[in-house]
């Protein structure tokens, strides 16, 4: 008894001298339903919130740094020249439900991703993963070949949460910081501290902090503001403009604008040899002058002031500057320029009289941009650009439609001029943009699906990427997607218009909050938070 | 009631001329974008201020007053028309084509017009010009509108097909079309005009709800459903606040005028 109390004071004592709270419970919406528990199935950004604070991983992509931590590999390597990764894993770790941690969990888990019945999104990633080879050499070393060297290996495993071979709950016993404790359909999902949970902060104290978490399932954005206000909520993750200066004129300290996100806004003209269009208009939308002058005639900068209240920048390619190793620094946005989108549309034999512009064989240059109903954002977006094509001579027809016509047209029937949507690169490395770029994929929206490529410089996009998917030297790699990054700004194929600031709202009570501009925002160091202590004992 | 109906009738009708005449009241082009002056107070240049856009609030409200005033009672004749055309025939002919119009009318009024109106503007061409926009919009509603008006005129017209007058007209030997014409529809005028006044607040609000969806009359050209998009936000200034009100005001004066005509009529 008497040796209790003395660790029990010295805990104590530890705690007092970090100023440390523990306990409470941390609040906050989902704006969707979780599709799915189960780590490897997870495609939408609630599931993947809850991967993060609950699953374990192998390797973490720290959001801050954006550099690789280790985390349940306590060291790794990759080998076969690309082809396998071999993992040392972290010892006397245990699963929620009080079943040990080892190398056999990892190969299950890999086993289990590539399972072709299974279809995790995951799986995709890793090319050719069906046929990986999985060697367990100790109860704490793991290597996995692969039949082909795959780019940015190690990044990929952050994506993959591991599974438990023994427990019964299977995919409910968890290794991260929290498990998924309660789930209300439609209304809650609550999560649980994971008093197995590995990690210890400097000082070797417990983590998490927190005891739990109640993840509200909530689409109403004002609802949200309201509990927020309230202090029914302890975080908001991402926060519009309008309502980021409302909060700030009220509570400064809660609002914080970390700069450039990975989310952009950007149009494209509609080249697909199949549209159902005139063809005078696919010859406008192919010519590359045609393309470059609307973009030199849009104000990119009176869109970030006007619209974003200036929390966004004028976009300078398809990656942000949030990236922060694959943005090509040497890049710059389009200028606004409408006398030189005059000189461009002069060459390609487009001529202004009176206040209307007319192409070489006399017809009035008049297209439409089809755009999301409901995006407010979006819609003022589209009307400042109809207001700056104007000015040069183009009449812009803005068309409002559900989102799914939307998707119907740019995939389908592709019965559309130009498109104006919004881009969010999830994942950092450009490997996971090649269904973009590549002249063969189906989200390579100006013109999806070639059978061979339909332009030089698309086909010279092709090899860069290819190139730079084999290729496992880092300094090779960014060197390539520069390449496709100038071409793309070149040739623009996407007119990137702006990249929208990440504006988030925390609570003054949560301490240790620093959010990132990567997901999930403002709990990617969920273990390290806690609540001020007049919080905890509400 | 009398200085309430008179009130309604000044209101309607000093909307109507404003609608009629926007350019009196205003010179700044509603579509104009003043950048350098988003959101600006009330001031002298402009007397409502501007939107987020810069744009002059009075401007846009005056013209869009005139899209959603004007082209509500069109989209109501409209419906009125195929409700008159529809059910009258179906109450006064009766058999396989009455049987055929109810299920028409039935299956009319069980859709959910909203989604309705939504996938028919989503097949619609795209580069349509904005006053065309208003025209289509509004031809919609009228077109998808008619259903519950129909019923009432059937039912009206299948009472009078067995009343003595009818019963007399045909006996004298007139044709059906001449007892459609002569008899028939004089008597059910008064149902007809009592729907056309009570379809137009309904599609004046219509137009609103597709408005707030992002959905209604084209940009740039302002209407009272997409002036009432900043309401979304729940951040409105107060010089945003007069869309609502005169929505609110007509209708509810549209109504009212419909009620105090039928209290008449009775």
């Amino acid at each position: 008894m008497k040796r209790f109390l003395t660790v029990f004071s010295m805990v104590c004592s530890a705690i007092a001298a970090t100023g440390t709270q523990y306990g409470g419970e941390l609040r906050f919406c989902l704006y969707s339903e979780p599709r799915t528990f189960n780590p490897l199935l997870v495609a939408d950004t609630s599931s993947e919130a809850i991967r993060y604070m609950t699953a374990g991983v192998l390797i973490r992509v720290n959001r801050q740094t954006q550099e690789l931590q280790p985390e349940l590999a306590a060291s790794w390597r990759v080998v076969s020249q690309g082809r396998g990764i071999a993992f040392k894993l972290r010892r006397n770790v245990t699963f929620s439900d009080g079943t040990p941690f080892s190398a056999e969990d990892v190969a299950y888990t890999m086993r289990t991703l590539f399972d072709p019945n299974l279809h995790a999104p995951t799986a995709d990633s890793f090319r050719g993963g069906t046929s990986v080879k999985i060697e367990t050499p100790a109860a704490d070393e793991v290597t996995l070949t692969f039949p082909m060297p795959v780019a940015g290996l190690e990044r990929l495993f952050d994506q993959v949460g591991i599974l438990s071979s023994k427990s019964p709950k299977k995919e409910m016993a968890s290794l991260g910081p929290f498990y998924v404790a309660q789930y209300k359909p439609g209304s809650e999902v609550d999560l649980s501290r994971n008093s197995y949970y590995w990690k210890r902060d400097a000082q070797g104290l417990r983590l998490p902090r927190i005891d739990s978490v109640r993840l509200y399932i909530q689409q109403n954005r004002d609802m949200e503001l309201i509990r927020f206000q309230r202090g029914e909520l302890n975080i908001i993750n991402a926060v519009s403009p309008e309502v980021f200066d409302q909060l700030q004129a009220h509570m400064p300290t809660a609002v914080r604008d970390l700069g450039p996100s990975l989310e952009s806004e950007m149009m494209w003209f509609n080249q697909s040899p199949k549209a159902p269009l005139p063809a005078y208009k696919k010859q406008w939308f192919q010519s590359r002058e045609f393309r470059r002058a609307i973009s030199a005639a849009v104000n990119r900068e009176d869109l970030c002031r006007l619209v974003y209240r200036g929390h966004a920048r004028p976009a300078e390619g398809p990656i942000s500057p949030a990236n922060r190793f694959w943005f090509d620094a040497g890049l710059k946005p389009h200028p606004y320029d409408p006398k030189e989108a005059l000189d461009l549309l002069g060459k390609a034999g487009f001529r202004l009289q009176d206040g209307q512009l007319y192409d070489a064989q006399s017809h009035a240059v008049e297209f439409s941009i089809i755009t999301n109903a409901g995006n407010q954002a979006r819609e003022k977006l589209a009307q400042m650009i109809q207001q700056d094509l104007k000015a040069i001579g183009i009449r812009l027809n803005v068309v409002k439609l559900d989102y799914s016509a939307i998707i119907d047209r740019i995939s389908q029937s592709f019965d559309y001029e130009s498109c104006l949507l919004g881009l969010t690169n999830v994942d950092l490395d450009p490997d996971a943009q090649m269904n973009v770029w590549l002249s063969s994929a189906s989200n390579h929206q100006w013109n999806p699906n070639q059978v061979s490529p339909a332009t030089p410089w698309e086909a010279e996009i092709d090899g860069l990427m290819q190139a730079q998917a084999a290729e496992l030297n880092p300094a090779k790699r960014k060197a390539y997607f520069d390449k496709v990054q100038e071409i793309v700004s070149q040739e623009v194929p996407f007119l990137y218009l702006v990249t929208r600031n990440a504006l988030v709202a925390v609570s003054p009570s949560l301490q240790n909050a620093n959010p990132s501009v990567l997901r999930p925002q403002a709990v990617w160091n969920i273990e390290m938070l806690a609540l001020a202590p007049e919080v905890v004992k509400k | 009631m009398k200085a309430i109906r008179y009130l309604a009738q000044m209101l309607l009708l000093t909307l109507l001329l404003v609608a009629l005449w926007p350019g009196a009241l205003t010179r700044t082009p509603y579509d104009r974008q003043f950048r350098e002056l988003p959101n600006a107070p009330v001031s002298r240049q402009f007397p409502l201020g501007t939107d987020e856009l810069g744009r002059d609030r009075l401007s846009r409200l005056l013209y869009g007053t005139r899209v959603s005033l004007l082209a509500a009672p069109v989209a109501a004749l409209l419906s009125t028309i195929l409700a008159a055309l529809v059910g009258g025939l179906a109450g006064f002919l009766g058999g396989w084509f009455d049987r055929a119009a109810v299920a028409a009318i039935d299956l009319m009024l069980s859709l959910p017009w909203l989604f309705l109106l939504i996938m028919v503007r989503a097949m619609l061409p795209l580069n349509l010009p904005a006053m065309l926009s208003v025209l289509v919009t509004f031809g919609l509603i009228g077109l998808l509108g008619w259903a519950s008006a129909a019923r009432i005129v059937r039912a009206g017209c299948r009472t009078l097909r067995c009343s003595d007058l009818v019963v007399q007209a045909r006996a004298s030997g007139l044709s059906n079309g001449r007892v459609l014409v002569k008899h028939v529809l004089p008597n059910v005028r008064p149902i007809l005009t009592a729907q056309l006044r009570a379809s137009i607040p309904i599609y004046i609000l219509a137009e609103a709800n597709l408005g707030l969806l992002g959905l209604g009359v084209a940009d740039p050209l302002p209407s009272w459903g997409n002036l009432l998009r900043p309401l979304e936000s729940g951040l409105i200034p107060n010089s945003a606040a007069w869309a609502p009100l005169i929505l609110m005001l007509v209708v509810v004066s549209c109504f009212y005028l419909t009620q105090s005509s039928e209290v008449v009529v009775r």
